[in-house]
């Protein structure tokens, strides 16, 4: 089963195109990384994945339907936005109470245990705990729902390293129990190779990189050899990034079959070297003059 | 039961560091045939690393013969790596303390224990193949 679908997604805010021509395919059961420059369209992104904004052309569909379409739909999407907004004049308990009378398969043990492991106080005034437990709150509430697809926008940010590691560690159990398909928004490249076994990158709007991180580490190689011009490489060994030296030539190529060529020699790559290659800006790709995308 | 722990920085895949640490533990007798690998749950909550870097990991010790799946009830080791040298790894364990502490007194740093023990290791091998 697919869990998100785009095809030709786009998204304008008056003259200027967040994102432009984008195709995703999540499989179910994935816990995404959704990463990408400050600016580069991840929000726009999960925004339009839960609803909460409408595509300006192509189509993008969350669990088979459209993000928003009715409210069974919205009973298996859960979302928590960057700023993790909750509602400062209720408590913590409050919370709770509304997560059960809004949700129509609330997790009471899942929620309840969680808020007290964190130590959250249950009279407390959301609006008046850290930042750090806020965050937590709102993840709480939004897991509390046991939604099939979770989207979250920069879920750690805001949390010190030992909370953000309780965090993942929550997050990853609730996935081993009931693998829901997570999709999470995150700068922080260790937290995503930890966690996520699909990787979206996005870079100016555009969806650079789409698939699941063994295939995209085992497809991308990093070739070292003596400087030579790189449209001598064959046509199935697509050019990512290449960078000269008088004497050397690095070259970062996309490509399933194997590098015969004796002169290179031939390195794997890491997940956080294959991110930057595809946040950096690029040459247009030399056959078609489009951006270099992978989706696999 | 063994502990598993990932380091971002080794460079080493997840699921390739999970399986280092059981032959690891298998080697050193810390695991024995018949013990039972933590759950995926337990794992995935005690480091924080996705469900299937573990599936992932004991269907590689699986392939390898050194451990089997029972459905419903885990994963169990099905081989043990130490064989019979493991009753002489108490006096070895002593031998090595005693020469590590000449070392340190010798004035060597760790640096220069593990570079010295490397070579010596790397020569004695080459020994044995000539």
């Amino acid at each position: 089963m697919i869990a998100i679908t785009a095809e030709n997604l786009g998204k304008r805010y008056g003259q200027r195109w967040a994102l432009r021509h984008c195709a995703l395919s999540v499989p179910a059961g994935r816990v995404v990384g959704l990463v990408g420059a400050n600016g580069a369209g991840k929000t726009t992104l999960l925004h339009l994945g839960v609803g909460l904004l409408d595509a300006t052309e192509g189509s993008i569909t969350a669990l088979g339907d459209r993000p928003g379409a009715d409210t069974d739909q919205l009973a298996r999407v859960g979302f928590v936005a960057q700023d993790a907004p909750v509602y400062p004049t209720l408590t913590v308990a409050d919370h709770l109470r509304l997560g059960q009378r809004l949700n129509r398969h609330w997790d009471r043990d899942l929620a309840a245990g969680r808020i007290e492991r964190l130590g959250l106080p249950l009279g407390q005034r959301a609006g008046k705990v850290s930042g750090g437990q806020r965050a937590q709150l709102a993840l709480t509430i939004a897991m509390g729902k046991r939604p099939e697809l979770l989207l979250l926008d920069e879920p750690v940010s805001s949390l010190d390293p030992l909370a953000r590691r309780e965090f993942l560690q929550d997050l990853m159990e609730v996935v081993a129990e009931y693998g829901p398909t997570v999709v999470l928004s995150s700068h922080l490249l260790s937290d995503v190779e930890r966690v996520c076994d699909h990787l979206i990158v996005l870079a100016d709007g555009h969806v650079r990189l789409d698939g699941a991180v063994d295939e995209l580490l085992s497809t991308h190689k990093l070739l070292t050899g003596p400087r030579r011009a790189t449209s001598s490489l064959p046509r199935d060994q697509r050019v990512i990034r290449v960078s000269h030296t008088d004497r050397q030539t690095t070259v970062l190529v996309h490509t399933t079959k194997p590098i015969l060529d004796p002169r290179w020699s031939v390195s794997d790559i890491g997940l956080e070297e294959l991110v930057l290659a595809y946040m950096s800006p690029t040459p247009r790709d030399r056959q078609t003059g489009e951006l270099a995308a992978v989706h696999s | 039961m063994i502990e598993f722990h990932i380091d971002p920085r080794s460079g080493v895949a997840p699921y390739r560091q999970l399986v280092q640490q059981v032959r690891q533990a298998l080697r050193l007798g810390l695991l024995r045939e018949g013990d039972q690998l933590p759950t995926v749950k337990d794992v995935v909550a005690q480091v924080a690393i996705n469900p299937n870097t573990v599936l992932k990991a004991y269907r590689e010790l699986e392939h390898e013969g050194l451990a089997a799946g029972r459905p419903g009830l885990g994963t169990f080791v099905t081989r043990s790596l130490a064989g019979s040298s493991l009753a002489a790894h108490k006096g070895l364990r002593t031998d090595l303390a005693r020469w590590l502490t000449k070392a340190r007194r010798a004035g060597l740093d760790d640096d220069s224990i593990a570079a010295l023990f490397e070579s010596t290791f790397r020569d004695s091998v080459n020994e044995d193949i000539a």
